[in-house]
Parts: C-alpha cells; structure tokens; sequence
C-alpha cells in the first residue's frame, strides 16, 4: 500500500492544518507543551489518516488498533489530530486543560474515548502496550498495538523492564514508535542522561529496529509496514523528529519543551505554518 | 460455637495456615470460573502461592521478573484489553515500589487490576524490616477507586481472592506469609465490604482488628472476659470501603475503641476508623499497631512481643481506652 504522490502532499497539507491548531490550542489554554505536539504532527497524520485500522465514530470498535500514548503531554497533537480525523469537534479542541474538559492537560482514558489510556508520568506506556498486546495475542486478536515514546523516558526503569519482557514474549504484534528529538526539560537528552547508542540497546533487548525521519510520510509508513513483516520480535522505530517543528523559532530549543506561544508568537507561528514557510503568500500577512 | 467459627479455635492444635496459601487456592477457583482471570509474578512465584494457579493455568501465567513497576503496567495493559489480572508479589515491593504506576495506570484508568501484597506486616520475621511492609495498607487506602482487603485467615483469603475477581474495579489483597490460625469455615459469611462480628462477650469494649491479627484480638477477649471486662471483636477484613454501619454500631454500642494491625499506627485501620469516628460518633480510641517504627528481625511472635502487637498488648490497650470513657 505505497502511497502516491498526491497521497503525501494530502497527508503534509493535514499535518500543516493540525499544527495550526496546536499553536491555537495552546494559546488558549496558557500552558502546555509545544516543542513535542508539533515535532511529531506528520507521524500523528500519517497514523490517524492512512495507518491506523480505526473507526472514529466507534472508538471502542473491539478490531480497532490500539495507539498507546506513553508521553502523554505531548496529548495537543494527539486531540487535534483526533479532531481532524472525526472523534469529536474541532471546535472542542479550545477547551484543552480547562475545566470540566474531556482534553485534560494529561489524557484520560475515562474522558475521553479513543485515547486508550491515561498517560503523564514517563516511563510506563511501552508496558502497557506490551500487556495489551501480550493479552490480545493470547486471545489470537489481529489488531496491532503501537506505542508512541519519547527518547527522555528513555531514562526510566520502567520503559526497559518493558523492553526486555516485550523481547522475551517475542511481541511482534507491537510497535513502538520513539521521538528521537533530542530534547527534554532539562536540556538536550545527551547531556541529561544519554541514552545512545539507541539502535545497539533496542538490538541488545531482541527488538527489530528501524530509523526514519520523522517527518517523511513515505518513511513513516513503510517502516510500519516493514515491522507487520517481522513475525519473530516486536520492532521500534526511531523517528528522528525537529522539535517544534514547521515553526522556524521554536525548532530544535529545550525552552520550548514545556511552554505555550503568548499572543505575539502564535501570530508569528500561524504565518508561518499558512504560508508554508513563506513558500506562498499569505492574506494574513 | 457456631458453624462460622472454627471450633477448635482456642484449641492448641487449631489448624494453621498462611493467608497467602488461600490466595492461591483462590486464584485455581477464579481461574476456574472466569477464562478472562490470568495470573502476573515478579519472580515470586512459589511463595506468594501463584504457583497453584500456573500449575493449572499454564497459558495464563506471566513471569515479569524482578520488575515490579513493570508488573503493575503490563497488568494495566492486560486489563485495558479485557483480562482480569492478579500481580502477586511481596506487599514491600508491590506496592511499595510501583505506587506510582499503580495510582496511573490502575487506579486512574479504574482497571481491574488485583494487587496481591504477599509477606505483609512484622511477621515475615527474620527476613527483617526491608521485607516487613507495615505501610501499604496507607498507601492503598489513600487512592481513589481502590479496594483494600486484608484476610483473617487462608479461608477468608481464598473467599476475599474470588470476591476481588468478580469486580470491576482495581483491589489491593494484602497476605501475610506465616501460618496461623485457621479463625473461619467454609460456611462463613464473607462479603467485601461487610465487617463480621466474631465474638460478642458484651459492651464494654470494642476491638477492631484486621488480618491474622484477628487472632490475637479473639483471645484478648477471651481473656478480657475472664477479668469480667466484656469485648466485642470485629473482623475489619475491607479498610475500604469501611463496613460504617457495623462500626458505628459497635462504637455507640462500646463507647471505646482498640483497632488492633499489623502496620504502621497511621494511616491504617487505626487511621480510617479515628476518620470515621472523629466525624461521626467521636470515641475514645487506642491503636494497637507499629509505633512509627521499622521492624527487624526476629521470629513472629518475639517481634508481635516486643513491638506490641499481641494478646497482651490488645488488653492493655482494651483498659486503656475503657479509661477515656465519657460516661
């Protein structure tokens, strides 16, 4: 199922619309996390509008793939690109973290159907996916898990235990997806804690792995593809991904990890994402 | 004494039996009834009586190893899909180390999880105060969503792991690792949530106890009764929810508390049932439990001595609150 050209353009111009609304849902709400949501918004469109095997109008369609987030803060891209796909109103999107709102600052699985679990603190989503893939094998369920990771969870114990009992259990009904941006509150993810070399420990811990840009639509769908092949281990694959990307002055900086653009800033970011990069000229400018 | 009592209870050869070893005869029965009932150790297996149910239910058996978060969350993916999952380890490590996936993942997810905390409380004995979890009864306590259940003995253990499968909701099992003795039969009444009044020599006191220190408190009363002072005892066997009928009975009933664990004096029983008091019926209360204080190692019942826990130790604090009393 080679996308074609057309396809991708569709698939960039989606992402490029759902990071519009992440930078408006942030300004909105005051708080939040800006640098993940937008760095990883093509592997988010790329899931939601052509991988995943799901029914926005039934999310708990019992043949559905599951998408397990683990860094839950990074959940703006997750909502906007749920929006988008038919879960719920676009419009709802503005009620990010406020109260009574089904998207809490942190997903909750009971809030909102479709996210499949409640996720913040770092280190346990890639556990989960594996119990729920190591139940829906034993139950002989087609479906396919997917866990999304970030690299500073890599940190965590939590995160490993799993990686070792997903290798041990041969879960090839599991991927788990990594956003290798290189960034985490502190600072860059090398001078925190490293966690190279990624590729050799995933291998050490009997994972196939696979590298992609992250932000190639070609790439992120062929590497899924790849790891539906490989029937004997679960596969990781490493997304290399810009921080904040598609807004030139958030890309690739620590400070933008767990902030919101202010009023100034999200006029400066929206020219910029609807002119594409000042590739064409903009009404708004 | 009735058919819901053992009636060789004050007997020297009462049967013996570890809380854990009902747990496991439980699991074989849950399994047995309910295909979606699978069974996650951390390298515990043998002890925590898991074993049982792996012998039986090869297929449904996981071993995690020594990884307890990763035990508590693989068991929350396991639910979120639809089984039934019991994590069977040492109460000082689940929950003592996982607290926090277990109040994500579980509790926060309102997942069907079965926390088994196996070797709880001082009587693990030798193996020392790292091992002797005298705070998880607090800590599961204090989380929305969760049950906490703590057995007498094996029978309400193998009755409290069959109940535990049957909700919906996440439950906290804490299991002791010492044989004692066997207090109920087969034809108890046993239902989470429902305190029992096991002996009722009259009004002077009442003594709320949970766990295998039911046991103690049984022949407190007995001695009690034999100094002319008439005890109630209650066996609290769910911290949460609090039976508050039953309690509140008692205690207007009494009109003077001892709440008698294995665990910490705050936190525990002592502390849910001082909360259900002070707030509704305030009543002189003496906590028989762990001072704020480590264990360390030593047999049973030298540590149940030393630290005041046993027979002894629940009658003087039995005339101690009697003392309080307001009229």
């Amino acid at each position: 199922m080679s996308l074609t050209d057309d396809q991708i353009i569709k698939l960039e111009l989606k992402a490029n619309e759902i990071r519009q609304d992440i930078v408006k849902m942030l300004l909105e709400a005051g708080s939040g996390h800006s640098a993940g949501p937008l760095g990883m918004a093509d592997v988010f469109t790329a899931f939601y509008f052509h991988i995943l095997n799901h029914k926005p109008e039934d999310p708990s369609w019992s043949d559905r793939d599951r998408l397990i987030l683990s860094n839950g803060h990074i959940c703006p891209v997750r909502y906007a690109t749920m929006a988008h796909a038919g879960y719920f109103p676009i419009e709802e999107l503005l009620t990010l973290r406020k109260l009574g709102s089904r998207l809490q600052g942190h997903p909750e699985r009971l809030r909102l159907p479709g996210v499949e679990t409640t996720s913040g603190p770092l280190g346990s989503g890639l556990a989960q996916a594996s119990g729920y893939a190591y139940a829906a094998r034993m139950d002989g369920k087609k479906f396919r898990v997917y866990a999304f990771c970030s690299d500073g969870e890599h940190d965590a114990g939590n995160h490993w235990e799993a990686a070792m009992f997903a290798g041990k259990y041969k879960l090839a009904n599991l991927t788990a997806l990594v956003d290798r941006n290189n960034i985490q509150i502190d600072g860059f993810t090398e001078d925190v804690m490293p966690i190279e070399p990624l590729v050799e420990k995933y291998k050490a811990f009997r994972w196939n792995v696979l590298e992609i840009d992250g932000h190639n639509i070609r790439q992120i769908v062929d590497a899924v593809d790849e790891a539906k092949a490989v029937h004997d281990r679960p596969t990781v694959i490493i997304a290399h991904t810009i921080p904040g990307k598609g807004v030139d002055f958030m890309e690739n900086l620590p400070e933008w990890h767990g902030k919101p653009p202010n009023i100034g800033e999200t006029i400066e970011a929206l020219a910029e994402l609807r002119t594409l990069a000042g590739k064409i000229q903009s009404e708004h400018e | 004494m009735n058919k819901q009592q053992n009636p060789k209870l004050f007997d020297k050869d009462v049967e013996t039996a570890p809380t854990r070893q009902g747990y496991g005869e439980g699991l074989v029965e849950a399994g047995e009834a309910d295909g979606r009932v699978v069974v996650l150790c951390a390298d515990l297996t043998e002890s925590t009586k898991s074993d049982l149910f792996k012998k039986k239910f090869p297929d449904r058996f996981v071993e995690v190893g020594v990884a307890e978060q990763c035990l508590a969350t693989v068991a929350a993916g396991m639910a979120n899909y639809g089984k039934i999952p019991f994590i069977s380890s040492y109460a000082a490590f689940s929950p003592g180390r996982n607290w926090e996936q277990i109040r994500t993942t579980i509790a926060l997810n309102d997942l069907p999880v079965k926390i088994a905390g196996a070797h709880g409380g001082l009587t693990v004995g030798p193996d020392g105060a790292t091992h002797q979890a005298l705070e998880d009864l607090a800590t599961m306590r204090v989380m929305p969503n969760m049950t906490v259940v703590y057995p007498c003995d094996a029978i309400e253990a193998r009755k409290a792991t069959v109940a535990a499968a049957k909700t919906d909701h996440p439950v906290y099992l804490r299991l002791a690792r010492e044989k004692t003795p066997v207090i109920t039969t087969n034809a108890a009444p046993f239902e989470i949530g429902k305190a029992e009044i096991l002996a009722n020599h009259g009004n002077d006191v009442a003594i709320i106890a949970c766990g295998p220190l039911v046991y103690q408190s049984l022949v407190a009363a007995k001695e009690l009764a034999e100094i002319g002072i008439k005890a109630v005892v209650v066996n609290c066997h769910t911290l949460k929810p609090l039976d508050k009928p039953t309690l509140l009975k008692v205690a207007r009933d009494c009109g003077a508390v001892v709440t008698v664990e294995e665990h910490q004096v705050h936190g525990g029983l002592g502390g849910a049932i001082a909360e259900l008091l002070s707030q509704n019926l305030p009543t002189p209360i003496e906590f028989v439990g762990m001072p704020d204080s480590f264990g360390e190692s030593g047999q049973p019942e030298e540590l149940l001595a030393k630290y005041k826990m046993d027979a002894p130790a629940i009658v003087a604090a039995a005339k101690r609150t009697m003392e309080r009393k307001t009229n």
